[in-house]
């Protein structure tokens, strides 16, 4: 099975309730709760996915070795983890952003999409400036697309009361649609025969690596991103507004918030963030718009929004640890020969512990205001 | 304590393990393979991985594979990994979107390496020395499926699911329908386009419909036949596979297919690279093609229901291809809207640019590129 396709079916697990609202900072016992717990749901799922090497006859401990020298051993493996966590880092943000408002968004991809093909024609459009205006342009335009795709669920789910995961997830592939039809119609580049995909964006206009790595700016991007949510989610009275929104909509609404109003902005916010990532596709990896745009980083970010309980600072750490892994799936293949859906066995296995682990919270006495 | 000491001790054994392998590649032809879906799809991948396998058969060809990385900068990672941790000298990165921008972005930080993408996408002076591209005419091998099952409809309506209507594909439609109507005069081929290259679901609905309708030979071109064949040998009706073998998915129905001969190509490759020549000598050329004459491509073994006047025709056929006097594609000849597009007497041979941009679908097909 193809990964797309296996990312699809996650996303049809059961989701967890919405975190607690906790303010950060105030019991300490309730922050070492948020990052003992998922900490421990990972080392289980590292547990069985021993388990699952066993019965596949590869060494566990020389699987584990491989994975961590694969994805953190070095510089050069650990800038494949950072490639890989880059884009996980914004479409995370498309679900947690709105997940505080108490809404489940799995509309990742189809922001991406949605981004990619907004600043493919506008970056066209506006070629022949400056790379720096280029890159502005383009970006802005990511950010329209992505952001105005989530309001679009934001409105249904606001002014009509349509549940926000289905018309998300069925808005992904209306954006993946759309893309195709662009790019085999009117954006499409005559020259790209078997492979229809828009005009290119000039090559000296594309986005730059980083201190000559591998790495381009799309890490960058999104560790901005992240720590601009984090900030405007727990540290500011917008913030608290939507907090207090996710966790009672009522007691908001009587304390005279404009809730769908708020809702709407949180929604534009995520799929903003998502938008940029397709952007960053465009102007740093591919260069041009076509069905390699959906290659399933919004569905990763699903995942990587839930680990980190939907707080932006996490989502760096979470996003660069599921790149990790995602970056050592080659190993497996070529060292222990292991087949191409391991890595997939594993991810599925950290998704489900740690959507269980939601359900620990509050189970242990020493976590408690006075526990033992 | 215990496992974090074994983890460290496997860990260092490992590294090890790696550094002693890039040693050993002097003397050996490391060779990457990587392909965008897993390797037992029965259709394209597998096609490759059997290619794959078949030049490991030579005992100093190392291989090294990995499959379902996807066109992204999973395919640039992947490359790297093969050259600085295996020590690859040759890359065939085979899915036809790993081409650009991956294979030339990394192509162009390690000069030394080959890379030899499937798809026939290199172009003289714009694309870096090192890079290369091969392909086979494998419309040849559906040619002689369309013959074989010309003879093999009762009906007349036979089935084409395909992926997208991009050139490669209408080519392997356009072959598939002159072979069948060369048995069958009155044959027609309904066409339907998926939309994308692994479309279980769709394909499945697609082949139903088609057989509900009374098709009663189905065809692909998508990247894994594996539900049309199966659903096809379900309903009892004749397929013929793509790609690679499928006769053990329908072993009743099957009556050949087009397959690739990869195992052929690498193993020239192979050969070549280890007699010390590249393609940054030019000593291997940029571009290689070939159809059932220079083995890139070849017929499956016919199923049990091709009969005795089939065989004849299929086998007359490849004769032709074989000596090289078969022209596919030659005047006059029409499309399915009744425009003429080869004027009486005008041949397009194999390598012709002209049915690399095809954009029509000729007469007796039933469909349209627009989807």
């Amino acid at each position: 099975m193809s990964q797309i396709s296996n990312a699809k079916a996650s996303t049809l697990a059961p989701v967890a309730p919405t975190p607690p609202l906790a303010s950060a900072g105030a019991n300490w016992r309730g922050s070492l709760e948020a990052v003992l717990i998922p900490i421990g749901a990972i080392i289980v799922a590292l547990l069985l996915f021993g388990v699952f090497c066993f019965s596949q006859g590869a060494n566990a401990g020389g699987v584990f070795g491989a994975i961590y020298k694969a994805a953190f051993g070095s510089w050069y493996s650990f800038q494949n983890t950072l490639v890989r966590a880059a884009p996980l880092m914004l479409t995370a943000l498309c679900t947690a952003l709105p997940a505080r408002l108490g809404l489940v968004m799995i509309g990742n991809e189809g922001a991406l999409v949605a981004g990619g093909l907004a600043a493919t024609a506008a970056g066209l459009a506006v070629q022949a400036a400056p790379p720096v205006v280029v890159w502005t342009v383009m970006m802005l335009a990511g950010m329209v697309g992505g952001g105005l795709w989530i309001t679009i669920v934001g409105l249904l789910y606001y002014k009509r009361g349509v549940n926000e995961t289905i018309s998300s997830l069925l808005m992904n592939y209306i954006a993946i649609a759309l893309l195709n039809h662009l790019v085999n119609g009117p954006m499409r580049d005559p020259a790209s025969l078997n492979k229809p995909s828009s005009y290119p964006i000039p090559d000296q206009k594309m986005l730059p690596v980083l201190w000559s790595s591998n790495v381009h700016y799309g890490l960058i991007f999104g560790i901005i991103a992240c720590v601009i949510a984090w900030v405007l989610m727990e540290h500011t009275t917008f913030g608290f507004k939507i907090r207090m929104i996710g966790g009672n909509v009522r007691a908001a609404k009587m304390a005279g918030l404009a809730v769908s109003r708020l809702g709407l902005i949180t929604c534009f916010l995520g799929g903003a963030a998502a938008g940029i990532a397709g952007m960053v596709e465009v102007a740093a990896v591919h260069g041009r718009a076509n069905e390699s745009l959906a290659a399933g980083y919004g569905y990763a970010g699903i995942l990587v929004a839930f680990i980190a309980r939907h707080r932006g600072l996490p989502i760096i750490l979470v996003s660069t640890l599921l790149g990790g892994l995602l970056a050592s799936g080659g190993i497996l293949q070529r060292q222990f020969k292991m087949p191409d859906a391991t890595i997939l066995v594993f991810e599925g296995l950290v998704f489900l512990v740690v959507l269980f682990s939601d359900s620990l919270y509050g189970k242990f006495k020493i976590f408690k205001e006075g526990g033992a | 304590m215990k496992i974090n000491r074994r983890i460290f001790l496997t860990a260092a054994a490992a590294l090890t393990a790696l550094q002693v392998t890039s040693l050993y590649a002097a003397d050996k032809v490391t060779m990457g393979f990587i392909y965008v879906g897993p390797k037992d799809d029965y259709g394209y991948n597998q096609a490759h991985a059997e290619g794959c396998a078949g030049v490991q058969k030579l005992s100093w060809v190392k291989g090294v594979e990995e499959a379902s990385v996807a066109e992204t900068t999973a395919v640039q990672e992947t490359m790297r990994n093969m050259i600085n941790l295996d020590g690859a000298q040759v890359i065939f990165p085979t899915s036809f979107g790993y081409f650009d921008p991956h294979i030339l972005k990394v192509a162009k930080q390690y000069p030394k390496v080959q890379f030899l993408h499937c798809g026939g996408m290199y172009t003289e002076g714009k694309h870096p020395a090192n890079v290369g591209s091969y392909f086979g005419y494998i419309d040849e091998a559906v040619y002689v499926s369309g013959v074989v099952a010309g003879h093999a409809t009762k009906s007349g309506k036979l089935g084409f699911i395909a992926a997208k209507p991009i050139p490669q594909v209408l080519r392997n439609i356009n072959a598939f329908t002159l072979g069948a109507r060369s048995a069958n005069p009155k044959a027609t081929v309904q066409v339907i386009f998926t939309g994308d290259w692994s479309m279980p679901v769709k394909e499945a609905e697609a082949a139903t419909s088609l057989i509900n309708q009374g098709v009663d030979v189905l065809t692909c071109h998508v990247d894994s036949p594996k539900v049309i064949l199966e659903t096809a040998e379900r309903r009892g009706i004749y397929v013929c596979g793509y790609h690679a073998d499928g006769s053990k998915l329908a072993p009743k129905g099957y009556l050949t297919g087009g397959e690739w001969n990869w195992s052929k190509v690498y193993t020239d490759y192979a050969e070549k690279v280890k007699a010390g020549k590249s393609l940054m000598a030019g000593t291997i050329p940029h571009l290689v093609r070939g159809g059932l004459k220079e083995g890139f491509v070849k017929c499956s073994n016919y199923g049990p229901a091709v009969d005795e006047s089939a065989k004849k025709d299929a086998e007359a056929a490849k004769a032709k291809f074989m000596d090289g006097t078969m022209v596919i594609f030659k005047g006059p000849l029409k499309d399915n809207a009744g425009k003429e597009i080869i004027p009486s007497g005008k041949e397009y041979k194999q390598q012709d640019l002209e049915l690399e941009s095809m954009g029509w679908l000729v007469e007796g097909v039933l469909g349209s590129t627009k989807s």
